[in-house]
């Protein structure tokens, strides 16, 4: 008798049952893992806030606080429900959902370790580009449906962030697609001999930058801009809807962590003796340190450097990644590990070159010199000329009055 | 279908995380582009004024710390230069070093909350915010250690201080003087070398220096335009005449040299503070009771006394009718007169600037409102 994948549990006939109860118990396991991993992530980026700002961080609930995040979930949930009087029923309550399917659904793609993934897609990294997108929809659909004009005001921010950074994310791949000659994530982590950060490293800086601003994280915070905007389209939110949009949000910081490290810092290889899943989670935990510095430390861009940025300097440098890349496989189109080595030695220079380049052209310029900047027309206390130093001396009796 | 834009006016504050206390605004944007600005004031009114009527010249000196709150030192000096006006008091020696070192080390606590609210409406997060906020912690433990309290000290009395300074205080005056200092490299590092910074705050908010003469602004947003003006140095109140300092200017008069003046003029408050140390001589810290009793009745007559503070010339008029308070106190708030060319500066810019430009004021609602 066949047994097939049923293992004579499930009777003949039914085997498409098999199937669907895998299916189930894998997507299972993958949204729990996410979840936990969103809880852990929320943990430790709090005491890293604690550390990078002097303080202790949680240390409440559970050992080390570990069990804030829990504390919080729970402290959200009996929240007032709020619906705005001005608020768009259907679109106000959609938005939360349409921030964490999308995110969550991205995780289906990512090859966690050798041959622990939901599905290979041979599209795998245009799925991705093109699922995260939708995260930015529902930021303008919550801002939009509130009926509040801070929320539209970041919503209208949103929609801007999306269209400019798609672009040079985009092209950021090209390199990696081009060097590995697939789009699917799984043969893009078994193609790197080297991790593509060595090979690619305009890729990276633009890869990286561009999916911090995708997902609204500081210093490209723009839509929820706590001291301008209060928090944009969150205004209105509360309870459970808030309580999603957070999660939203760490899942996407989560998943971008995810999607640098298959492509960029080699995936889940590393040496054979550990699982796999390890090494991932390893550089997991290495790329969103990175981006827990990057939100502790830089102050935000306005919304026009921001769109600058993107135009003038991003999309110029993926310009030049996909040129030199170009020109390297038309030398060499199967390379191999020397082959690579030759590459990184190309283009470690030219990315240096290139990003001081473009820092030359798009930074602010110094006051040259304190002496152009004098006020002819001034009032008659200023200086027109400006001596080098100004003293208050020690005077004797009445003679300043 | 037909489509149209139109300018929407927002309702900034009082409810506002960045409005620096509880100030509120109505803007009105073109897409991110301000285009009016409406302030509105007044919600922190405590009647500072009116109460100073009801109370004797020493009770006025707990309202005079609730005005600034971030400096109160220095309202509390301006208040007695001008009682001491008003009754003729001559101060003693020791008693007037000692608020001098108080005023300036509220000066630098004052200058360093600046700095950090800068950073934190530039977006950053906190963490400079805290870490101007840990040197202030300092400068609040060496007020603890003279008065026993740290935020509302009412630390002088007419004619010096109420107290001496302790044995410890010295001492400890000397280690955070070392600390403060390295803290001010610290922080002008992080000004100075940060491009976001750079391109946030140069050229954003200029002013001429006519306007903010003829608006009657003072402090470190008139000595940014290179306006050479601070009373200090023209009008030497205390001992001010007896020390030396640089006094430090700019000339481009936008946010950023706002906030370079502001970095220096720590520097030279720690350099006044060592001169005042080396002055400092012992003696009696106010004169006996006999000269100048708790309760003064100054003779018909009015005075003014202004002082450099941390945010412009911070002035208190008194008219006294023989009694045993005021018959009017007034004072020359700088938040509140720095202001007057908000909208001068926010109309043309982004949304992303308003409240970096609102900030760079350096403004207390506290004192505003009064």
């Amino acid at each position: 008798m066949d047994m097939g994948y049923s293992f004579g549990i499930i009777p003949s006939g039914f085997e498409w049952l098999a199937f669907i109860l895998s299916a189930i118990s894998l997507i299972g396991l993958v949204i729990n893992g996410v979840l936990g991993g969103v809880i852990v992530l929320i943990w430790g980026e709090r005491r890293l806030f604690g550390r990078f700002q002097n303080r202790t961080g949680p240390n409440r609930w559970g050992p080390y606080g570990i069990l804030t995040p829990v504390a919080d979930a729970i402290k959200t949930m009996f929240k007032e429900d709020i619906l705005p009087k001005d608020a768009d029923r259907l679109l106000y309550n959609l938005a939360p959902i349409m921030v964490v399917v999308p995110v969550l659904i991205v995780f289906s793609v990512i090859p966690f370790g050798l041959g622990s993934f939901v599905v290979d897609l041979n599209v795998g990294i245009l799925f991705v580009l093109a699922i995260t997108s939708i995260s930015s929809l529902s930021v303008l659909t919550a801002g939009w449906s509130s009926g509040n004009r801070i929320a539209i005001l970041s919503a209208l921010r949103s929609v801007a962030l999306l269209i400019s950074y798609e672009i040079p994310m985009g092209l950021a791949v090209i390199g990696v697609i081009m060097l590995s000659g697939s789009l699917s994530l799984g043969s893009i982590v078994e193609s790197q001999q080297i991790p593509y950060i060595l090979v690619q490293p305009l890729g990276f800086f633009v890869f990286f930058l561009a999916a911090m601003a995708e997902m609204a994280r500081a210093p490209f915070d723009l839509t929820e801009a706590e001291s301008e905007l209060a928090a944009g389209h969150l205004n209105d939110y509360s309870s459970m809807k808030f309580a999603l949009f957070f999660l939203g949000e760490f899942m996407a910081e989560l998943a971008t962590a995810a999607i640098v490290t298959t492509l960029f810092l080699g995936g889940w290889k590393g040496p054979d003796f550990i699982p796999s899943e390890f090494w991932f989670g390893v550089k997991l935990v290495f790329v969103l340190f990175l981006i827990v510095w990057f939100r502790m430390t830089l102050p935000r861009l306005r919304v026009d450097q921001v769109l600058q940025f993107a135009w003038k300097g991003l999309f110029e440098l993926t310009m030049i990644n996909i040129i030199t890349t170009a020109i390297f496989m038309y030398i060499w189109p199967e390379p191999g590990v020397k082959e690579l080595l030759i590459l990184a030695a190309i283009n470690w220079p030219v990315a240096i070159i290139s990003i001081w380049g473009v820092s030359k052209i798009l930074g602010t310029k110094q006051y040259e010199n304190l002496e152009s900047l004098k006020n002819e027309n001034a009032y008659p206390y200023s200086f027109k000329t400006l001596p080098s130093e100004f003293y208050h001396e020690k005077v004797e009796e009445g003679k300043i009055k | 279908m037909s489509l149209e834009t139109r300018p929407v006016t927002v309702n900034l504050g009082p409810q506002h995380p960045s409005t620096h206390g509880v100030f509120r605004m109505r803007v009105t944007f073109d897409g991110e582009e301000i285009i009016d600005v409406e302030p509105i004031f007044g919600y922190l009114h405590r009647g500072s004024e009116k109460l100073a009527e009801e109370r004797t010249y020493s009770q006025i000196v707990t309202l005079t710390d609730r005005m600034d709150y971030v400096s109160s030192m220095l309202n509390n000096q301006a208040y007695i230069l001008a009682v001491e006006k008003l009754c003729n008091i001559v101060p003693s020696p020791r008693g007037v070093w000692l608020r001098m070192i108080a005023s300036e080390l509220q000066r630098i606590a004052s200058h360093f909350v600046a700095t950090g609210f800068l950073l934190q409406d530039l977006g950053a997060l906190g963490t400079p915010l805290i870490y101007c906020m840990r040197e202030r912690e300092n400068i609040l433990d060496l007020f603890e250690m003279l008065c026993g309290a740290r935020i509302t000290n009412s630390y002088l009395r007419p004619g010096g201080v109420f107290m001496d300074a302790p044995d410890v205080f010295w001492p400890a005056l000397s280690r955070s003087l070392g600390d403060i200092e390295k803290s001010i490299d610290e922080i002008e590092d992080y000004l100075s070398g940060n491009e976001i910074i750079f391109s946030r705050t140069k050229g954003t908010a200029v002013l001429s220096s006519e306007s903010l003469v003829n608006a009657s602004i003072t402090g470190p947003m008139l000595r940014a335009s290179g306006v050479d003006w601070d009373l200090r140095h023209r009008n030497p109140y205390d001992y001010y005449s007896e020390i030396t300092f640089k006094r430090i200017l700019h000339t481009a008069s936008d946010n950023y040299a706002r906030y370079w003046v502001r970095v220096q003029e720590m520097r030279e408050s720690l350099k006044i503070i060592s001169q005042c140390i080396k002055n400092i001589e012992p003696g009696p810290v106010r004169p006996s009771f006999d000269d100048v009793p708790r309760l003064v009745r100054p003779e018909p007559g009015d005075s003014y006394a202004a002082i450099e503070g941390s945010k412009g010339e911070l002035g208190f008029y008194l008219v006294s009718d023989g009694g045993i308070s005021p018959y009017r106190m007034h004072v020359r708030a700088p938040s509140l007169i720095n202001l007057t060319l908000l909208r001068e500066m926010l109309v043309g810019e982004l949304f992303g600037d308003l409240f970096v430009i609102f900030g760079s004021v350096d403004l207390n609602m506290g004192e505003v409102d009064r």
